[in-house]
């Protein structure tokens, strides 16, 4: 396995760069979700941007112009599914799921006259000197604006929801419509924004894969970008700084994935072994902590995971067996399945971040 | 009282298939305290939520202070300085004590310095409150508080509140009534809505009295009796539920140190439960709402599992057991959620019977439903019961909640249970449907099954029960015999006052 072939600083480098539309989108569904309401559309939205946005960069030349269409393209998708759900009742994860069909569906429509075309090249933002930092200077300082926009993005949504009153609305309409209603807050106004707002971001997420990280327009290019935004939101259990630990996180496996690809590297099959004891003790983790009596039954499941895990890696030692690169694609899923289970098995703090009127439909009865 | 803070003439609202309010109109003094008396159903709500702003009225106009006054939404009303305690607290769980104060103010004060304006009046008004602490966390007393506070920071000309002593033991009643008392003081009126007669003629100066969206009365309640107002509400004679006392027999249903973790984050876990309960006694459990009712509800009816000893029927372990396995042993349940717990909303009387009532009354059989069966044992329960439905075709949401109580509650009591729990029978239920259920859970307990009434309405309990215990955050008290218990020792039961102090202001 040669693994020397990877730089480290590089690595980062591109890990920030792989994790950006991911970061964009899942903090537009934070504020979604943080509303109350549940998008599933994401994908749809960020594909939609990727092809609004690339077709306003090519047709005017300017990359700018080229965001500034991604977001309109998105939130005008985010409207189609914020008038079904909030002025017509409609449920909303069969919406948001419609939506993301109508979103991959409508953007290969778009893209058909602009499937050869290059898009006019983003630069980087000039630090000068700074750049030539070793090491920090590619991390930090060699990237183009979006990178840039999208972390003080982070600070900037964390801000407002902690410290300003429309974030506290926010949070409120979130937690309890029915009191929010009850005070005079317009509900469906605020998650109206709210869901505007997201698709306006998965729709720059979508912009920044067709401009800068590809750059060019394939049908479905996104490629699950939406799902796995989707999943760090949970990841992250709706907190912003969370969102961009589990962005990066996220980022790093993909760029990983394609270095080790490049790397020709192979995974002996201990990693599954392993994989299988770190299940088994995490499961038992959580049946300890979640407060309940804790059943024979998995108890004894979790050791027998264990025990396979170890005693199979002992038994094929020495036979390496190909690790498929696609277990690592896997792992966003994975992990968040892993955090729901614990976030529902145990009734600590974890379970209270979760918006309590998430995707539940409000309808004013007075 | 020559001066009039709020007049209201000829309100009307009228929604589709019902007025809610017709031509209501009365008036209120600075520094009055003002009744407003009704059943459920009567349109007090309604009213209300009109002079908040939340309704818009159909016809008729208000003044406020001299001035026309129309509010279109809440804020206009708080800019005018009417401040409202919502009956279902307008509250957020997930957010702090300060969080939740700012959301109910127009333009309130940077947290730091709000959290020291709560302390300084919560102090004030003793009403001691922690700016930082989670509404989730706090009792049903501290929440009222929380929302007293947000009103009180506004310092409003009109107080309106919306059954508030419905969740407070009587110790915290007294003091939230001496807190009323200051502000009436200080120049306050204030709106009081209540069923409750005895308060209403210790606080009131005036009372309205509403029936079926029109006002049929008015009254000074100091001159009152309750019964008189009680049947002004209602527009009939009361006849007082009755039965002959009974020896009781048998220990049918023994709870052992039964424990049960809460499923909800902020629910209240059942702590070290004991109790026994005999054939032909009812024994009432009290407590303030979030005490550890629903959980012990679903502890009894097998929705969550216990230990298999720590519950005991005729002396056989079921704590293990889920719901059918304990109805075809004779505990049945009826919860307090009529819609949506006890009842399918959208789901036909027929199959909401057939729902509980499968194996009991034989209505399946080889895997299939025996539709004729089911019908009539429907049809049995409408009758029974004084159920006022069109048929048993009919879904169960249609029903109006007294309507659709008679039904959940005859439907476990037409089973024969050997023993029956049930949680807030007459919660929002009229006074005469109300009186027949506890007439039912009477005859029912007569006829020598054991009964256990969880209810927050401490008189229902009073009035029904043989003995009664109190739950207080999970535990449970030992049961006293409920003949010759004064409000006083209910009150020590409930848990007193939970650190609430009596106002302290100079007025």
């Amino acid at each position: 396995m040669d693994l020397s072939a990877i730089n480290p600083a590089v690595l980062i480098a591109s890990l920030m760069v792989a994790a950006t539309p991911i970061l964009l989108a899942a903090l537009g569904e934070l504020v979604v979700e943080k509303s109350g309401v549940l998008n599933l559309g994401v994908e749809g939205m960020m594909i939609t941007g990727a092809v609004c946005g690339y077709a306003v960069a090519v047709s005017t030349g300017s990359p700018a112009l080229g965001f500034v269409g991604a977001a309109l393209g998105g939130a005008l998708m985010s409207m189609v599914f914020g008038i079904l759900t909030q002025y017509f009742m409609s449920n909303q994860v069969a919406t948001g799921l419609a939506l993301t069909l109508f979103g991959l569906g409508l953007s290969a429509l778009i893209g058909q006259g602009y499937l050869q075309l290059r898009p006019p090249p983003v630069g980087e933002v000039n630090f000068g000197p700074l750049a030539d930092i070793p090491a920090l200077g590619t991390i930090f300082f060699q990237h183009d604006a979006m990178v840039y926009l999208s972390l003080a993005l982070v600070g900037a949504v964390w801000a407002f929801l902690k410290f300003s009153r429309w974030g506290l609305i926010l949070r409120a309409v979130g937690e309890s419509h029915d009191a929010a209603h009850a005070l005079g807050y317009k509900v469906i106004h605020v998650r109206l924004m709210a869901i505007a707002f997201g698709g306006a971001c998965a729709g720059l997420g979508g912009a920044y894969l067709s401009l800068i990280r590809v750059p060019q327009w394939t049908e479905g290019m996104t490629a699950g970008a939406g799902w796995i935004a989707l999943a760090i939101v949970v990841f992250a259990s709706w907190k912003p700084v969370w969102i961009l630990v589990g962005a990066y996180l996220f980022g790093g496996i993909t760029v990983l994935q394609l270095n080790l690809q490049a790397a020709g590297a192979m995974f002996p099959l201990a990693a599954i072994g392993w994989i299988l004891v770190g299940l088994g003790l995490i499961d038992a983790l959580v049946q300890h902590f979640s407060g309940k009596n804790p059943s024979i039954l998995r108890i004894v499941f979790d050791i027998c995971l264990v025990a396979l895990g170890i005693f199979g890696t002992w038994w094929v030692h020495g036979t390496l067996v190909p690790f498929k690169i696609e277990y690592l694609s896997m792992s966003p899923y994975l992990i968040t399945i892993l955090v729901l289970v614990i976030m529902s098995s145990g009734r600590g703090r974890a379970a209270l971040s979760a918006p309590a009127a998430l995707g539940k439909p409000f309808h004013a009865s007075s | 009282m020559n001066e009039v803070l709020l007049s209201v003439e000829g309100l009307t609202k009228a929604y589709p298939g019902v007025v809610a309010n017709d031509a209501v109109s009365f008036q209120i003094a600075p520094g009055e305290v003002h009744a407003l008396l009704g059943e459920n159903g009567a349109g007090k709500s309604t009213l209300v939520k009109m002079i908040y702003g939340l309704v818009r009225p159909d016809a008729g106009r208000m003044t406020f202070g001299g001035a026309a006054f129309e509010p279109t939404t809440p804020h206009a009303a708080r800019a005018a300085g009417v401040a409202m305690v919502f009956q279902h607290f307008s509250l957020f769980e997930a957010l702090n004590v300060a969080e939740n104060v700012a959301l109910g103010m127009e333009s309130p004060p940077p947290q730091r310095q709000l959290a020291r304006r709560i302390r300084q009046v919560s102090e004030t008004y003793g009403l001691p409150l922690d700016p930082d602490r989670l509404v989730g966390d706090l009792s049903a007393g501290e929440r009222q508080r929380v929302e007293i506070i947000r009103c009180l920071l506004q310092d409003p000309k009109l107080l309106i509140m919306d059954e508030p002593t419905s969740v407070l033991t009587p110790q915290e009643v007294g003091i939230l009534f001496e807190t009323l008392r200051k502000l009436q003081a200080e120049g306050t009126a204030i709106l009081y809505i209540s069923h409750k007669l005895e308060e209403i003629k210790t606080l009131c100066d005036g009372a309205t009295i509403l029936r079926l969206g029109k006002v049929v009365g008015e009254c000074n309640p100091r001159e009152e009796s309750a019964r008189s107002m009680a049947e002004m509400m209602v527009g009939q004679e009361l006849h007082t539920p009755s039965r002959e006392a009974k020896e009781p027999g048998e220990v049918v249903l023994d709870l052992a140190a039964l424990s049960v973790a809460s499923s909800n984050p902020f629910g209240t876990s059942l702590r070290n439960v004991h109790l026994e309960v005999r054939s032909g006694e009812i024994l009432g459990v009290g407590g303030v709402a979030g005490n550890g009712q629903d959980e012990m509800l679903a502890a009894l009816s097998g929705e969550t599992s216990a230990p298999p000893d720590a519950i005991k029927l005729c002396g056989q372990d079921i704590g293990h057991l889920g719901p059918n396995a304990r109805r075809r042993l004779g505990l049945l349940a009826a919860p307090e959620e009529r819609l949506g717990h006890a009842a399918a909303p959208d789901m036909s009387l027929t199959e909401n019977a057939l729902l509980t009532g499968a194996i009991r009354e034989q209505l399946t059989g080889g895997g299939f439903l025996h539709w004729p069966k089911a019908r009539d044992f429907a049809g049995r329960i409408i009758e029974a019961f004084d159920v006022r439905t069109p048929g048993p075709e009919n879904a169960a949401r249609s029903l109006s909640g007294g309507n659709l109580q008679k039904f959940v509650i005859g439907r476990e009591i037409l089973q024969r249970p050997a023993c029956l729990v049930v949680n807030q029978p007459t919660w929002g239920v009229d006074a005469s449907a109300a009186a027949a259920i506890r007439q039912a859970l009477m005859d029912l307990a007569a006829e020598g099954a054991a009964v256990v009434v969880i209810s927050q309405d401490l008189d229902e309990l009073m009035e029904i029960s043989d003995r009664f215990a109190a739950l207080n955050e999970g535990r449970l008290s030992a049961p006293r015999p409920a003949q010759g218990l004064t409000v006083e020792e209910i009150g020590m039961m409930l848990g007193g006052a939970h650190d609430m102090e009596v106002a302290h202001v100079e007025a």
